[in-house]
């Protein structure tokens, strides 16, 4: 059991150099130039190559590779081209709102995805499985980006209950004084009992995180779905059965608590890909967190902060692959 | 003399194999009613700058005097800041969105099937680099390589079909590998290297043609992934440039005037949901027809 776990904490180390190594060669290797980025658009030819110089990019690759690992070590990810500020700085403002959208959107996930694919399991190939199995296909295959626009349509034009985007509105951010401790915005102002602003997040957070949330709606309630299902099938839920426990004691507690290992694990992995999803989610809500960063980084072709934001969202979801590796192994039908 | 007959033998369980499937395919309902909307968006694809009504409107040509108009029996689905009309260039984007994902997944083939059937066929210490290769790109959320790649590489549809492709091709990498590892262990593989084949050819001529079937469906059941991918890029502004009919765009573009005219958005992105959810449900019922687990006879 430990010896599986140091193992697997060494291969995610070496997997984690290897994305770094991937995210390097990315930017040395194709052909972009970050030295007259850096400088400007009109900058002269002397410029340019004191730039270079500036850089570093003036020595050999491994020189280079040596420098970027020994920066990273410092947790330094470089200076962002468009506003020459540390890339981590900024990392870390805008960090604490995307976090907090990953969490709620997680949060009911989970909450609406276990009693969904509990049903479907309870009534296979009924209505209500059908509706949760078109469902979780559905929701794979919709167009983050559009749905969230189709919220804001629907709430904010139509039917003018919700905000059209952002963490907290104008008029609040005017009149009332933001508490910042840890800078998760809903924590924050609960703590200091500030319960408008509270209440005010908690309206703008409602629609993205919605948007967000669909997905691991979907893959929680079909891996509930599945895991259900096969446990149903074991004995030691006939013997339950036949001793004449109540169905509902059966399902709930006996079958669903040994099914909760897949789904922590997917609840885990999918949390990496919520976090690549609110890339294009936050875009629309111009929620201020690191996927507005990055969108608005690519628009002006800031390589540093894309890198940045990409070797940070890597690491979460090696991190959380890790995770859900350990929940995995902790199960002691599997431990070998 | 005793060859055909050993031929007709050992196909019958193939055919009969084929037979089955395709009796569980017509049983499905909806298998079957994706696999049709499937043939339809191909046709639609094939055919679009013939069908639409405004074949002017799919590029670059304006009409000002039109813009932003709701639907209407003339504009099907509206119009756009440039009075276009919305139907045509949703149309002719089947064409772009279809095209794009096949040439992404076919790259991504190019790459992933050599690779696996090397690691695969010649094991030990190339197999582990190649696996531990593998290994590093699964370990990036998806999505997140190519938005990096296309980033890098610069905004422009060719480039996202390469993004894609460089962050696509582990999956199949990992796929081949596995069946290649048992099929290296065959008597016809043991005999072809008795003989002195070179192993390049025993690669390619007589492992990869044995274990690409597995390979081939799944990457069919990967293009609606692909689809919504190659949207998503376009959306972030790096996939197709304007004035390009590709969904992703033009749902990027509907922002700045989707709340007054909701047709804008609507339908391109209608458009990238169907596509994708009957890729995705064929996919998903294939599966199960051909995984002799699941399916039910």
């Amino acid at each position: 059991m430990r010896s599986f776990i140091v193992k697997r904490v060494l291969l995610g180390i070496l997997v984690l150099f290897g994305v770094i190594l991937i995210t390097f060669i990315l930017t040395r290797v194709i052909p972009s130039n970050p030295a007259a980025q850096w400088v400007g658009q009109r900058a002269t030819a002397e410029q340019i190559e004191a730039a270079k110089i500036e850089l570093g990019l003036d020595k050999p690759l491994y020189v280079q590779l040596g420098r970027y690992l020994a920066d990273l070590a410092k947790g330094d990810l470089g200076r962002s081209l468009r506003s020459h500020q540390p890339v981590s700085a900024e990392l870390r403002a805008y960090l604490p709102a995307t976090i907090e959208l990953v969490l709620v959107s997680t949060i009911v996930a989970v909450i609406i995805g276990i009693p969904l694919g509990v049903a479907s399991a309870k009534r296979k190939d009924h209505m209500v499985d059908h509706v949760s199995r078109f469902f979780s296909v559905g929701a794979v295959s919709l167009p983050t980006f559009w749905v969230g626009m189709f919220l804001q349509l629907i709430f904010y034009r139509w039917l003018e209950l919700l905000p059209l985007g952002g963490q907290l509105s104008m008029s609040i951010k005017l009149t009332h004084e933001i508490p910042h401790i840890t800078g998760f915005l809903m924590f924050d102002s609960l703590i200091t009992g500030n319960f408008v602003v509270f209440k005010d997040a908690l309206a703008h957070i409602i629609l993205p995180g919605i948007t967000v949330a669909l997905y691991p709606i979907g893959l929680v309630a079909r891996m509930t779905r599945s895991a259900l299902l096969e446990i149903l099938d074991e004995d030691y839920i006939r013997a339950a059965r036949s001793y004449g426990l109540p169905e509902r004691m059966v399902l709930w507690s006996y079958a669903l608590k040994n099914s909760l290992g897949p789904t922590a694990t997917v609840v885990a992995l999918s949390i990496g890909y919520t976090l690549v999803n609110t890339f294009l989610v936050e875009a629309i809500f111009s929620w201020p967190g690191i996927g507005s960063y990055i969108s608005s980084a690519v628009i002006s072709l800031d390589y540093p902060a894309i890198m940045g934001v990409t070797i940070f969202s890597a690491c979460a979801y090696v991190v959380l692959n890790l995770i859900a590796d350990v929940i995995i192994a902790l199960d002691p039908r599997v431990r070998v | 003399m005793t060859k055909s007959p050993g031929i007709i033998n050992s196909i019958k369980p193939r055919i009969r194999e084929i037979r089955l499937s395709l009796y569980l395919l017509g049983r499905n309902r909806l298998t079957r009613l994706s696999l049709g909307v499937v043939i339809l968006l191909v046709l639609t694809a094939l055919v679009a700058p013939f069908i639409v009504p405004y074949p002017e409107h799919i590029e670059a040509e304006t009409n000002p005097v039109d813009k932003l108009l709701p639907p209407s029996g003339k504009y099907f689905f509206g119009t756009d800041e440039l009075g276009r009309d919305i139907f045509s260039r949703v149309i002719y984007g089947t064409r772009i969105s279809l095209q794009t994902a096949l040439i992404a997944v076919g790259l991504a083939l190019l790459i992933g099937i050599p690779l696996g059937a090397i690691a695969g066929a010649t094991g030990g210490m190339v197999d582990e680099v190649i696996m531990r290769i593998t290994d590093i790109f699964l370990s990036f959320p998806p999505l997140l390589l190519a938005i990096a790649i296309a980033a890098f590489l610069g905004p422009s549809l060719e480039n996202a079909m390469l993004a894609i492709a460089v962050s696509w091709w582990p999956w199949y990498t990992r796929l081949i590998r596995g069946q290649a590892v048992s099929i290296r262990e065959r008597q016809f593989v043991k005999a072809a290297k008795a003989i002195g084949t070179p192993p390049a050819r025993i690669i390619f001529g007589h492992i990869v043609p044995n274990c690409i079937a597995p390979v081939i469906v799944q990457a069919s059941m990967d293009i609606g992934g692909v689809i919504l991918t190659i949207a998503s890029l376009s959306f972030l502004g790096l996939g197709a440039q304007p004035p390009t009919p590709e969904w992703g765009l033009m749902v990027s573009t509907s922002r700045n005037y989707f709340l007054n005219a909701w047709w804008y958005s609507i339908f391109p992105g209608l458009a990238i949901f169907v596509t994708v959810l009957v890729f995705n449900l064929l996919g998903d019922g294939l599966r199960e027809i051909l995984d002799p687990k699941t399916r039910k006879i």
